[in-house]
């Protein structure tokens, strides 16, 4: 996994290395049992400040993506829900409104849309 | 991290309605202020804000007209050399002697301090890409900042004050100079106060701003706070909207062409009744870290500041 943060963007910093470590898990880049990286370590690979690192791993633990074994550092989680119902809800309605919006510009129709979302879920699951 | 902290409580600066007057101009005004112990602050502003002169007194260079400033604990004005030596200090343009070779530069400071760390003075050096054989009247502008900074690391400090070292660097030692700041804070107790221009090199390396206008203080806060605290609004129409309608907290008002970009600090339900009534389809936007700077120091006369402050 190579994370990049690009400072001046408008994303925290923070919040670029917590999605990016978000995408690895979900695209399978990383996997459940693998060690991340020290925070230490993290801040100094990336050159950022690390109470910037310690902060998106925080929030990636508290939301269940990354857990901690004492004395060894952080490692990706299994994949277990820790959002209510309306919560997850609300991050999939984000997600879609961000894609749909996207995908309307590029004048696709809701058919065409809805076809390429099938055939997508299809290859994924 | 280490738990080698002496008093863990005592921020690493404070000043109290700090004010220094040159003539009859007050350059810095009222400071209040504080750096916490462990933090890294990027101190912003434009040139002529006071930072410098802010900096000056924080040493014990510059005598204030007014107010107080404590540095480790101890007053600046009567700072003894044992206080001297836990803060590392840089001014601006890296001042060396030009005929000497970075191995007596190297040598020249090492007399003056008592503790001297070898190693770290040549783990800088390298990192600048600096070779110590070299006349100092050789090198580049980011290679003699590297030896400053270099001869600084060595002596060990518990606190680094570094008077915009990045200024005329380029990219390469920029880099060099970043990775040396998070190098030096990784471990939590030592404190850095760096005043630089370079927004995203700030928000890299810094967890806390302090944002000076006009020799005043007008931001103090965590990064994230400083950031979350300022919000803005594109406005489509043709005429200035804060010249008709007054808008609680605002920051600054900039026109797009034939639209306004309106900035607001801890806007409250007033300020978004006051911006939706100002017609003409209005839509918040993002903001970045450094549209947020911008927005302050662009304007020399801001009513509106906050503090999240480990001053107050």
């Amino acid at each position: 996994m190579q994370i990049r943060v690009i400072p001046g963007s408008s994303a925290a910093i923070y919040r670029q290395i917590a999605d990016q470590v978000r995408r690895a898990v979900v695209s399978g880049d990383i996997n459940v049992g693998d060690a991340m990286p020290s925070v230490r370590v993290l801040a100094k690979e990336l050159v950022v400040n690390p109470n910037t690192v310690a902060k998106a791993y925080a929030e990636l633990i508290r939301d269940g993506v990354l857990e901690t074994q004492p004395g060894r550092g952080a490692f990706v989680a299994k994949r277990r829900s820790v959002f209510s119902k309306a919560e997850r809800l609300r991050r999939l309605d984000d997600a879609l409104d961000t894609a749909i919006s996207a995908a309307v510009t590029l004048d696709f129709s809701a058919e065409e849309i809805l076809a390429r979302m099938q055939s997508k879920l299809e290859q994924l699951m | 991290m280490s738990d080698k902290v002496a008093m863990p409580d005592a921020p690493a600066i404070r000043t109290h309605r700090l004010t220094r007057y040159f003539g009859r101009r007050a350059v810095v005004r009222d400071l209040d202020f504080a750096v916490p112990r462990g933090s890294v602050v990027g101190l912003l502003g434009l040139n002529g804000a006071g930072k410098t002169t802010a900096i000056r007194m924080l040493m014990g260079f510059l005598e204030p007209t007014r107010g107080t400033c404590e540095i480790l604990g101890h007053d600046s004005r009567h700072l003894t050399p044992q206080t001297r030596c836990r803060i590392g200090h840089t001014v601006e343009g890296h001042f060396l002697y030009p005929w000497m070779r970075v191995r007596e530069c190297e040598r020249f400071s090492r007399q003056t301090h008592s503790s001297w760390d070898g190693a770290m003075f040549e783990q800088s050096v390298r990192r600048f890409g600096i070779d110590t054989a070299a006349k100092v009247s050789w090198l580049s502008r980011g290679q003699r900042a590297g030896v400053s900074l270099a001869s600084t690391l060595a002596a060990n400090p518990e606190l680094l004050v570094l008077d915009d070292p990045a200024l005329g660097l380029d990219p390469v030692s920029r880099r060099a100079l970043n990775e040396t700041i998070v190098e030096f804070s990784e471990g939590g107790d030592r404190t850095v106060l760096l005043s630089s221009h370079l927004l995203e090199d700030v928000e890299r390396v810094a967890d806390r701003v302090a944002l000076m206008v006009d020799g005043r203080m007008l931001v103090d806060s965590t990064l994230d706070d400083f950031r979350s605290r300022v919000a803005a609004w594109v406005v489509n129409t043709d005429d200035d909207p804060i010249a008709r309608h007054p808008i609680p907290g605002l920051v600054h008002c900039r026109s797009l062409g034939n639209r306004w970009l309106v900035t607001v600090a801890d806007p409250t339900d007033l300020s978004r009744e006051a911006i939706e009534g100002l017609g003409g389809g209005v839509q918040q936007v993002d903001v970045s870290f450094e549209d947020a700077v911008l927005a302050y120091l662009s304007r020399s006369r801001v009513d509106h500041s906050f503090f999240t402050g480990a001053a107050s």
